[in-house]
């Protein structure tokens, strides 16, 4: 493979994405990134009273990468339960993938901060506490962001 | 998509400023000296001869586009080594005088990235501001020269908006005031006019395979009576220039390029000129919130640059890829940095709008049937991804408020 080059689950999980759209009255809705650095990622979930994922949609602006791991990582919570998803890491979401350029790595960091900040907006509305997650940052409009991540 | 398919696959390819495909003439032109006449021009035998003057006769069609003397074009392996061996050398040579050069904020990397390695030497440089299309003012070129100044460099036209800069006018500066003039010409060279006379142009560098020659060759146009010093030392090829065995086919091929490019060139010119103001206007009637990036007249005649609102540039270049169209974009993501292109923040974009830019580089033989498939794909790509963007979201529902 050529140095930056995308896996053909990359481009196919980019070409027809799973789980595009909104779910309107989410459980939780969490968007994190910057259109400073060059993406944006939106997800909503839809969580039953047994805290158990049902759905789960994202909106993503940016590179390649950044659409197919919003796609694999809402693919790989769904049906979950809140706990599960909060265990998502980067790392799963790219080995899914079967890999992701190096200069791509921060892209699949969204993607688990953008479950995470849903997560945190759903445990916020229902006035819950979730074991080890943390208060997402809100940058997205940002003048000065940190791009790197 | 599978192997098979990415070979089979219809292309329309739009990437002409990345590099040109060879022309079957100049190909044509080419192949005897892999085989038939593979000498090497420096032996002393009847076949070397024959090498020697074909490397001749294609310095001779070179030096002709340009209004130089033959003795003035000196080959190298491409724009790059001529970029680099233009500037490290007068800094070089000429650091009794002085230690200041001065270039624009919108040179490709083969320039500035010299410039940054140059900086560590003890050279000053002058990075000049341009304006919103990308045009640099020569009187702020000449305000920047003092006494130590020993170079100014400011390219031909712009390889990302296809900016033409005014390089006659900083031409007659740099001689006013007696400092030697270089010109990246790599975009231009063998597409529009270039007369170093006229310009008063002391160095050009240029690259084959950016004017439908092959890759491997470019050549260093010299004034007569500037002295350098090579940057590849060695051999006495090029009259102790440039060490190394001359690249005879790559030479052949790029002087062939040169005489057809000189034969064809008002012809071509028209031809991209009217496709591409027939993409830009597609374009920007069709697609909502788009804009033209670079100068609207002076820009090189197959060059279209266009920023697309709520969208990465790069995940457009992906959409358009996967139906065969061949594009390039100057976003952060398609760079291998966080930044996105140096040039279009320096036409004072913001990042937003330089994430969100693709360009489209037409060649000679591109058809209008090929830009009207383009376009369309191109329209269908950035009605996909705004649908999936959170930025357009956003927006729309606040101008629906606004509405209310």
């Amino acid at each position: 493979m050529y140095d930056g080059e995308y896996s053909e689950k990359v481009i196919d999980h980019f070409t027809n994405p799973r789980n595009v759209g909104e779910i309107v009255n989410a459980s939780g809705v969490g968007t994190v990134g910057n259109a400073k650095c060059g993406d944006i990622m939106r997800i909503f979930l839809d969580i039953d009273e047994n805290q158990i994922i049902r759905d789960c949609k994202f909106k993503t602006f940016g590179c390649g990468a950044a659409v197919a791991t919003s796609s694999m990582a809402t693919e790989m919570i769904k049906g979950k339960t809140v706990q599960e998803a909060l265990e998502l890491t980067n790392v799963a979401v790219m080995q899914a993938l079967g890999g992701l350029p190096q200069i791509k790595i921060h892209c699949s960091l969204l993607a688990e901060e953008a479950v995470h900040a849903a997560l945190w907006d759903y445990a916020e509305k229902n006035d819950i506490i979730i074991e080890g997650l943390k208060k997402p940052k809100k940058d997205i409009y940002d003048e000065e962001p940190a791009c790197s991540r | 998509m599978k192997q098979d398919n990415i070979q089979n696959m219809k292309t329309v390819y739009l990437d002409n400023a990345a590099t040109t495909a060879v022309d079957p003439t100049v190909l044509k032109a080419m192949l005897p000296y892999f085989t038939e006449t593979s000498a090497n021009p420096s032996s002393l035998h009847i076949a070397a001869k024959r090498a020697r003057d074909a490397c001749n006769a294609a310095r001779h069609s070179i030096a002709h586009l340009i209004n130089a003397k033959d003795e003035e074009i000196f080959f190298t392996s491409g724009g790059s080594e001529s970029d680099n061996w233009a500037l490290k050398s007068i800094a070089y040579v000429q650091k009794s005088k002085g230690n200041h050069i001065i270039v624009t904020k919108i040179e490709h990397h083969a320039i500035i990235n010299t410039c940054k390695f140059l900086e560590k030497n003890g050279i000053e440089i002058t990075y000049l501001d341009v304006d919103k299309y990308g045009r640099v003012d020569p009187k702020i070129v000449e305000k920047s020269i003092r006494p130590g100044t020993i170079l100014i460099s400011v390219m031909f036209a712009n390889n990302e908006i296809g900016t033409i800069e005014p390089i006659a006018e900083i031409g007659a500066i740099a001689k006013k005031h007696g400092i030697l003039f270089h010109t990246d010409a790599v975009q231009a060279f063998g597409q529009i006019p270039i007369d170093v006379n006229e310009m008063n142009i002391d160095l050009l560098s240029a690259s084959g395979h950016k004017m439908y020659g092959p890759k491997g060759v470019g050549i260093l146009y010299i004034r007569k009576g500037i002295r350098m010093e090579p940057l590849i030392h060695g051999g006495a090829q090029e009259w102790g220039q440039r060490a190394g065995t001359s690249n005879v086919t790559g030479i052949v091929g790029m002087g062939k390029a040169a005489e057809i490019a000189e034969r064809d060139m008002s012809k071509k010119v028209t031809h991209e000129i009217e496709l591409r103001d027939h993409i830009i206007d597609r374009i920007l009637s069709e697609i909502p919130y788009s804009s033209l990036n670079g100068h609207k007249i002076e820009r090189l005649p197959g060059n279209v640059n266009i920023s697309f609102q709520f969208v990465e540039g790069e995940s457009v270049l992906m959409s358009m890829s996967h139906k065969g169209v061949c594009v390039s974009t100057g976003s952060a993501c398609a760079s291998g940095s966080l930044d996105p292109s140096h040039v279009l923040l320096a036409i004072g974009l913001p990042h937003e709008g330089a994430h969100g830019s693709i360009r489209i580089t037409i060649s000679p033989t591109t058809t209008l049937e090929e830009v009207n498939y383009a376009v369309d794909v191109l329209k269908v790509s950035v009605e996909r991804l705004r649908s999936i963007s959170p930025l357009y979201d956003d927006f729309v529902k606040k101008e629906v408020k606004k509405d209310v």
